[in-house]
């Protein structure tokens, strides 16, 4: 701004301006080192987005600076933000450069694919849809996202640190049968794919899910 | 009504038993439901009514849900922390359930709660409840709250019990704490003011315990004899300024429909309410009837007049060179992350972002709040009046301490503004404290 700055400056009345406080963090810019945490939240399923943002708002899943920033926010506004964020379509960054070992990737290869029935572990894809990119609205999809994101929220769900909106007890479960090989190898495998694609539509939601996460009625899934 | 006092007998019985063994936890049994089946009046169905709906508006004056509710949880329920320098107070539930509510209580144990700070066997309640204010409060309003909570869905839920520190957990301690502080009274009208003077005064100085939070405390908790001089809160963070003081948030000098504004949407063009306040606005204020709002905006410009704080005439020493080249970083900073929004002139943008030049909660002598708000950010609430707010980003997630320092003092004396200068430790302080 130069001397040309007076009261007529405006701001852009957009959702992009809105939501300025989000993507200081959440943003498609190339964050590294210590940013690298930040989970994408671009192209999620506005469902997911929703149900997350207000967890975080009322102490159902405990991030601080997420609780502070939505503390006083209403639920129309929050499902305005989901929806803007949901909508985006920005590139994927590039795969994170990771050392993974074979084993590891044929460990997590079976497990995303195939999941471990012996002990009652379902393949992720049956529920995060064959593509790994999620399902509208509420399935949130595994690519795009950091290394220590992913096993960051898998030590969370084992131990019960944080609870998951609606779907807790499905993936508490499910993390909690995993050990700590197999996370980290899905977590490595997740983070150095590259993506392209976006959420499935909801009727490719696998019967899984619903059998899993009982707490979930797929039938009031189209409230978007 | 045999079988219920049969009933509380026994759960008398075991609350005694569990509190004997707990012993520092007084909490539960002030709040233990006692049957007293005290005469209540009967009013007909429809002056009932109209009593709820009045006890329902009063309530969200009062904002009882703030605290009775814990977080994502039911609303009345309690389960709350509240922590403060005597304990963490955990808010009771007083939903009309029997045996974990306040199902028991008659209109005249809610009156001698909020009256008198005595529970309906007659212990003393800790000051955490704010009945030093509630007990301006008149009996009418105070029975159209009762009203109102027996109307609600009773909800079974055992609250976890209140961990009062030693030697606050001393009876006779509570006992002198009250003969010193606590006077009992009502709300004595000032016949030399107006109705709407006197209606704010009656809002602000009881239901609305305005100074609950912004007045000092002494070392004992209570709120010192000069009103709304502002304090840091007890644990929480947050500093809440003074309501008289023209150097704090005093509005002498703003107009009536400035701070009407203020309280019903939490922004104006020049100020926006951030933190507790903002919280307190989004659960209460923006409920609160326009004509109530007036009456508490033209009290409060009123005690704001009375205050004659000025700022220091002292002249400000020459900054050193370090002193300058660390503002000038700090001025750097402000370029690269401040300025698309707050702009270069500090000035903002009127009724979106705020100004920094000139605005009193940037360059009052306690730093906090604007250390807070450069920290975690936040959005202002969403109202009727501003349903959408734009947001301020949580700079902890960019800054170390160090910017922060920078940048904070930065802001604290560019455009005119002088305040004291801001170091690592003041951050590391304000981050220490924070709890929500």
């Amino acid at each position: 701004m130069s001397a040309s700055e007076s009261l007529s400056v405006t701001v852009p009345d957009t959702m992009e301006e809105r939501v300025k406080a989000c993507t200081i963090c959440h943003s498609n810019k190339d964050r590294v080192g210590r940013d690298a945490y930040y989970p994408r939240i671009a192209g999620k399923p506005a469902g997911y987005l929703f149900n997350q943002m207000r967890n975080f708002r009322d102490g159902r899943r405990y991030y601080q600076p997420m609780a502070i920033l939505l503390e006083n926010m209403s639920d129309e506004y929050i499902l305005e933000i989901a929806r803007y964020f949901s909508s985006l379509q920005l590139p994927y960054p590039p795969p994170e450069k990771i050392g993974i070992r074979p084993e590891e990737i044929k460990l997590a290869d079976s497990l995303i694919h195939l999941g471990d029935p012996g002990r009652d572990i379902p393949a992720c894809k049956s529920c995060h849809g064959e593509a790994l990119m999620g399902i509208k609205p509420f399935i949130p999809g595994l690519l795009g996202l950091s290394h220590a994101y992913i096993s960051a929220q898998f030590g969370s769900w084992r131990n019960g640190g944080l609870m998951r909106g609606q779907n807790s007890n499905c993936m508490s479960e499910i993390a909690k049968r995993l050990t700590d090989e197999e996370i980290n190898a899905i977590a490595k495998w997740l983070a150095i794919q590259t993506v392209s694609g976006e959420p499935s539509l909801p009727g490719a939601l696998a019967s899984e899910f619903s059998h899993r996460c009982s707490n979930i009625d797929p039938e009031n899934m189209h409230s978007e | 009504m045999k079988y219920l006092i049969q009933q509380s007998k026994i759960y008398i019985q075991k609350h005694i038993v569990s509190v004997g063994s707990l012993i520092i936890v007084l909490f539960t049994l002030i709040f233990a439901p006692i049957p007293v089946y005290a005469e209540s009046i009967q009013l007909s169905p429809a002056a009932s009514d109209q009593n709820r709906s009045l006890g329902e508006y009063l309530s969200r004056v009062g904002n009882c849900m703030g605290c009775h509710t814990a977080k994502g949880g039911v609303s009345f329920a309690g389960g709350k922390k509240m922590y403060t320098s005597f304990g963490v107070f955990i808010t009771p539930n007083i939903t009309p359930d029997k045996k974990t509510g306040i199902g028991y209580w008659s209109k005249e144990d809610f009156w001698g709660a909020l009256h008198r700070g005595e529970s309906p066997d007659g212990r003393m309640l800790y000051p955490s409840f704010p009945y030093t204010e509630y007990t301006k409060v008149t009996r009418k309003d105070t029975d159209a709250i009762f009203d109102y909570l027996m109307s609600l869905e009773p909800v079974s839920k055992d609250n976890p019990s209140s961990k009062i520190f030693f030697p606050y957990n001393l009876k006779p301690l509570l006992y002198f704490w009250r003969k010193l502080y606590f006077k009992e009274g009502i709300f004595n009208p000032d016949n030399s003011k107006s109705k709407e003077w006197n209606r704010g005064a009656y809002l602000v100085q009881g239901l609305g315990h305005c100074s609950a939070c912004h007045s000092s405390r002494n070392f004992l908790g209570a709120s010192q004899e000069e009103k709304f001089i502002g304090k840091k809160m007890t644990g929480v963070s947050w500093y809440a300024p003074s309501l008289t003081s023209r150097l704090e948030a005093g509005s002498g000098e703003l107009e009536i429909n400035e701070i009407t504004e203020l309280l019903a949407s939490g922004i104006t063009k020049n100020a926006v309410a951030s933190g507790h306040m903002a919280t307190v606005i989004r659960q209460s204020l923006q409920f609160v009837l326009p004509e109530d709002i007036r009456a508490i905006a033209i009290y409060l410009k009123s005690i704001g007049e009375e205050n004659s704080d000025v700022a220091s005439a002292e002249s400000f020493p020459i900054l050193s060179k370090n002193i300058r080249s660390r503002l000038a970083q700090g001025g750097k900073l402000y370029t690269k992350y401040c300025e698309d929004c707050h702009q270069s002139s500090g000035r903002g943008i009127p009724g979106v972002y705020p100004s920094l030049a000139g605005n009193r909660s940037v360059t009052m002598a306690s730093p906090l709040n604007t250390i807070l708000s450069v920290m975690k950010g936040g959005f202002p609430p969403s109202t009727a009046g501003n349903p959408r707010p734009y947001g301020m980003p949580p700079f902890q997630q960019i800054f170390h301490d160090e910017e922060m320092a920078l940048v904070v003092s930065y802001i604290r004396n560019a455009w005119g503004n002088h305040s004291s200068l801001v170091t690592e430790i003041d951050i590391e302080r304000s981050r220490g404290s924070s709890r929500d």
